[in-house]
């Protein structure tokens, strides 16, 4: 490739610009979802791998329909069906798939930065699909394509309010970045436990209430309670923090009439969001995971094929490191 | 140095000749739908409907297809940041289907769209249409209607501007250092 390898390891440091032509070119392929051949040959005689090294329904399901909706030839291997299940290292494993030679490996793990530390081993394009409670830039995306699908109006004007385990989400982080990056407002709102003060270098607004934090809000995005994640009692009880941090249909109210309510999956119910609120009219749950094979397919395309004036590779290439607020907490 | 071949009249003037011979050809507009590739030949096609209303009082349904993704020298010209949504709102069985292009060159666009239309349903003719024909086919595939043919060369540029992209009506002949348009 021209360009060298392009990655995708998170939404830090790329451009407006570089998230505005994904969100393009994954709006012009939502409706290929709707034919009665679902199927492009963009990506023919190409190999993509899904390295999964955490569990996952949605994000693996995804990215396999958006390789094959390409043409491409799309494998998934799980660490409890690898040879990491016999001791092999990570990084040896990664060097025998990078061996066998795809165009792209698709990574998820349980550690922060692993998808970097892959970028730097293997030659070949990395798309991070989530590192610890680093970065989950695919999910972030296809919740701004939502998001941009459903409010007419100006990033600049948009109110964005995210709820729950901040500290521990990937998913918070990477909406952020590329929240503030297209110039929305974004209020992050938790228990101080799991809202560290520091992501207010950010550029977020914290609330430690959810009823201030959702009030006159465009957006309400809640995040999954992770209890895998959490090493440590972060609140006394699960009953408590659903006492005071549950959406329900009594708190949605106080945002703007024509709110949107958005959750990454799996769904807690009845500890972040209730059942009214996940099934009700507000929710564009289903439409994130439909939008997610859209922009999915999106960027495979974008990284694999050299772009002329697709997105940059540089950005993409090398973002600037800085460490996140809440990693040193967690490891 | 940019030469211009049709001005906004030549233009309207050819797309009503086009109409008449689609109806000709046809027997009028029964079972037949307009389908424009991106970007240029939608609103061609929307101008061919409207024509064909104006002749036999009923208006063709009008589709359009990015062809993007089907293109066979995609990782030679690079990822592109232009795509448009594909729209056939209406079912292609047993559809006579006219495709509308600007400008047909090697015929790799109108392969491209072949494989493309296929992919949502299968109709029972497709003709082609395009605005003008520069020639320097790659491919076994010919016109059945034209509306210009203009001798070229490969390294000269056919430039298409369209009112519907905010320009005025016409076709400009340029020599451009190389030879794609």
């Amino acid at each position: 490739m021209a360009l060298g390898n392009r990655h995708l390891l998170g939404l830090e440091g790329v451009s407006a610009e570089d998230i505005t032509v994904l969100l393009d070119t994954a709006e012009s392929l939502v409706e290929v979802s709707r034919r009665e051949v679902k199927k492009l040959p963009a990506l023919r005689g190409k190999t993509v791998i899904n390295f999964f090294v955490e569990n996952s329904t949605r994000t693996r399901t995804s990215f396999e329909i958006a390789a094959k909706r390409l043409s491409a030839d799309a494998i998934s291997i799980s660490s409890s069906s690898s040879s990491m299940a016999k001791g092999e290292t990570f990084e040896d494993t990664a060097r025998n798939l990078a061996a066998m030679s795809p165009d792209c490996i698709v990574v998820r793990h349980p550690a922060s930065g692993a998808a970097r530390f892959l970028a730097g081993v293997v030659d070949c394009s990395i798309i991070n699909a989530g590192d610890g409670s680093h970065e989950h830039p695919t999910q972030a995306l296809l919740d701004l394509l939502t998001i941009r699908q459903r409010k007419k109006c100006a990033w600049k004007d948009l109110v964005v309010t995210i709820v729950g385990d901040i500290v521990h989400s990937r998913v918070a982080r990477s909406n952020l970045f590329g929240l503030r990056t297209l110039g929305a407002t974004v209020r992050l709102a938790g228990p101080p436990t799991l809202l560290p003060e520091e992501f207010r270098e950010f550029g977020a607004e914290l609330y430690y209430d959810i009823g201030s934090a959702v009030q006159d809000a465009d957006v309400i995005m809640m995040l999954r309670i992770q209890h895998e994640r959490m090493a440590s009692n972060y609140f006394p009880t699960l009953n408590e923090y659903a006492r005071y941090f549950c959406l329900n249909a009594e708190k949605v109210a106080r945002a703007k009439p024509d709110v949107i309510i958005l959750h990454p999956g799996p769904i807690n119910r009845g500890i972040e969001i209730s059942s009214e609120v996940a099934d009700g009219p507000y929710s564009v749950i289903m439409s994130q995971v439909a939008n997610g094979v859209a922009l999915r397919m999106a960027l495979l395309y974008q990284l694999i094929i050299p772009g002329a004036d697709g997105i940059r590779g540089s950005a993409l290439v090398e973002p600037a490191v800085t460490a996140a607020p809440g990693r040193a907490r967690i490891e | 140095m940019a030469v211009e071949v049709l001005d906004s009249d030549g233009i309207r003037r050819a797309l009503t000749r086009i109409a008449h011979e689609i109806v000709e050809r046809n027997d009028g507009v029964k079972g037949l739908a307009l389908v424009g590739i991106h970007t240029c030949g939608v609103p061609l096609a929307r101008r061919i409907a409207e024509a064909i209303a104006r002749i036999e009082g009923t208006e063709p349904p009008v589709g359009a297809i990015d062809i993007t993704l089907y293109r066979d020298d995609a990782g030679r010209l690079g990822a592109t940041a232009h795509m448009e949504p594909s729209d056939i709102p209406f079912d292609l069985q047993e559809r006579k289907v006219v495709l509308v292009d600007d400008v047909l060159y090697t015929g790799r666009t109108i392969r491209a769209a072949l494989d493309a239309l296929i992919d949502f349903g299968r109709p029972a003719a497709v003709q082609l249409a395009v605005l003008i024909d520069r020639g320097h086919r790659e491919l076994p595939i010919r016109a059945d209607y034209v509306g210009k043919n203009v001798p070229t060369s490969r390294s000269q540029k056919v430039r298409v501007e369209l009112g519907e992209h905010g320009e005025r009506d016409a076709v400009w002949i340029e020599e451009a250092a190389n030879g794609t348009r």
